[in-house]
């Protein structure tokens, strides 16, 4: 789906330039030893910005929930509507969500619970890599 | 003078502070509601200063006092929460100029604040007090529940106001643009408002074995009651019963959120009257008792948008905390008019709350077994919601007022309405009140 090609900032840089090395990277703050997604300037738990690193992780995930979309105000969104968007567990903490349209999955047929494997999908505006997942067969 | 938002020490946020230190001691007493329109139609008279100052005359004269006698204004600023004025579209001169202006032209038509309701509204001639609570008419009755019994003021009016703009919500802007920026980013591959809380529920209906459909009752009733609502924009625009097959047959926005399950947004604004509890004594309408209040706002949100369980914990919190600030049980509530825009989340709140001792996973079950309407044991949103009268976000607040008082006309419910409990926008986020007839 042609998607919006995010921007990359200060904040959630080396999010999507592991990204675009087809690697995913969660932000992690070594004095917690806390996963925290989407990237933030300092740790939610701590509070600390000094020790924040990106930690990389296996690609492997579950299907928390999802939703069917028919009526996005997203304009690059629309063409494919209705669109499967689905939220996404990460294996290493659950606790980390991902939102993903699920390639290759049909519309509405979104399975519960099944395991997902990261995939690297560029977007057209700028090329800027994001992380997708489909559903292992 | 520049109104200040309101403090976070006016808030209660969390478990274990006991009573609320005034409960009983504040009353609202005046109701007073513009007309509805689904949009502006870019006459002055219809701005929503216009609309704004037309419901606070009105409370004022509901309560029966005069308008010197109001020392404080309490209200939200903001106007909307997606129909933005379109970057480049000329603001009509004429609208601006037929009021007496502050230094925002769009002050009156697509934000309201104090100073622009005091330029124009000279009768109010002794306000001291103002202060803004965001984002609702439940964060403004928190707010000014707090300021009254805190000796800020004395007698202040309440003002929610809601433009509508042509043209469809969040359409435009970065959602228009190939690239996007800022926390945009992680959350714009959804789409709609309401995808969040379709997720959520979509968790919900299979963590608990439900349907969608389920949700009929719950539609068909709010509906029903939206209908008996005079203020409300399906009552004075649109007067459908919404059928089961209706419901179930809508088009999905996000689904399992259809189109009733998105509430409708129009143009409208609602003020309420409060006072001191003894003050409310001598007024023309009898006094509804603010018991206790209880706000949502460090939900615990690990990851973008909140989980099904995020929403279970905090609607739960939230009724502790209600209970805990009234001192009260869930057995106590005569009804319940929490939040419902979008629709779906009802079922939390009523979850959380206990509601009719209605545990996690029996919302679904007991709309269908059970007699939820106004002549029930047990009134689920008596006053319709956002679903039965369009987005306001205070129906449920000017119903718990008018219920309790006796002048619910043919809502009122068949039980003695002693004490109902309001409040959003957000599970995971809001400003919730208990209402009482008597002040102990
Ligand atoms: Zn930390």
């Amino acid at each position: 789906m042609p998607k919006q090609s995010p921007v990359p900032e200060d904040v959630d840089r080396g999010f999507f330039e592991a990204a675009n090395q087809d690697r995913l990277v969660i932000q992690n703050c070594t004095a917690c030893n806390r996963l925290q997604h989407p990237p933030q300037p300092a740790c939610g738990a701590c509070g600390s910005a000094d020790h924040l690193e990106w930690k990389e992780m296996s690609g492997k995930g579950t299907i928390y929930s999802y939703a069917v979309v028919y009526d996005s105000p997203v304009a690059s969104l629309q063409a494919d509507q209705p669109y499967n968007c689905a939220i996404i567990a990460l294996d290493e903490d659950p606790g980390i969500k991902m939102l993903s349209h699920l390639p290759g999955t049909p519309v509405d047929e979104v399975p519960m619970d099944a395991p997902v494997r990261a995939i690297f999908e560029v977007t057209q505006a700028t090329g800027q890599k994001v992380v997708e997942w489909q559903v292992v067969n | 003078m520049v109104t200040p938002i309101a403090p976070a020490s006016m808030y209660r946020t969390r478990e274990g502070l006991g009573l609320w230190e005034h409960k009983g001691k504040v009353a609202a007493v005046g109701v007073g509601h513009s007309k509805t329109a689904r949009r502006w139609d870019g006459t002055a008279e219809n701005c929503i200063g216009a609309w704004a100052i037309e419901a606070m005359r009105k409370a004022i004269e509901d309560a029966g006092i005069s308008p010197s006698e109001v020392d404080g204004i309490v209200l939200d600023t903001t106007t909307t929460t997606g129909a933005h004025w379109p970057a480049g579209r000329p603001i009509p001169t004429e609208v601006v100029n037929a009021y007496k202006p502050t230094d925002d032209p769009l002050d009156g038509i697509a934000k309201l604040s104090a100073e622009w309701l005091i330029n124009n509204m000279p009768e109010l001639t002794n306000v001291k007090f103002t202060m803004v609570g965001p984002g609702c008419m439940s964060n403004v009755i928190v707010v000014a529940s707090q300021a009254i019994g805190d000796g800020l003021a004395n007698t202040c009016l309440l003002v929610k106001a809601w433009h509508n703009l042509d043209g469809r919500y969040y359409q435009g802007g970065a959602n228009a643009e190939p690239t996007i920026s800022g926390y945009a980013k992680w959350s714009n591959w959804a789409g709609p408002a309401s995808f969040g809380t379709a997720t959520q529920f979509q968790r919900y209906l299979h963590k608990y074995n439900k349907s969608h459909d389920m949700m009929a009752p719950f539609m068909i009733n709010s509906r029903e009651n939206g209908l008996k609502f005079p203020e409300g924009y399906w009552y004075q625009h649109r007067p459908e019963h919404l059928t089961y097959e209706d419901y179930v047959n809508a088009r999905w926005v996000a689904k399992p959120a259809n189109l009733y399950d998105n509430d409708i947004p129009i143009m409208a604004a609602a003020s309420y009257l409060f006072t001191t509890a003894d003050r409310a004594k001598d007024m023309k309408q009898k006094p509804v008792y603010i018991l206790g209040h209880a706000t949502n706002a460090t939900p615990k949100i690990r990851s973008g948008q909140p989980t099904l369980e995020e929403c279970e914990d905090a609607c739960a919190t939230t009724g502790r905390q209600l209970y805990e600030a009234a001192g009260i049980k869930a057995s106590d509530l005569s009804f319940e008019n929490m939040y419902d825009g979008f629709s779906l989340f009802h079922v939390f709140h009523l979850e959380g709350l206990r509601f009719a001792n209605i545990q996690p996973g029996e919302a679904l079950d007991y709309f269908q077994s059970e007699d939820i309407s106004i002549h029930g044991p047990n009134p689920i949103s008596p006053s319709g919601g956002n679903v039965g009268s369009g987005r306001t976000r205070y129906w449920k607040h000017t119903d718990c007022i008018q219920q309790i008082q006796g002048r619910a006309g043919e809502r009122q419910i068949s039980k003695p309405a002693e004490i109902g409990v309001s409040g959003g926008p957000m599970p995971t986020g809001g400003n919730f009140t208990v209402w009482g007839a008597n002040p102990d």
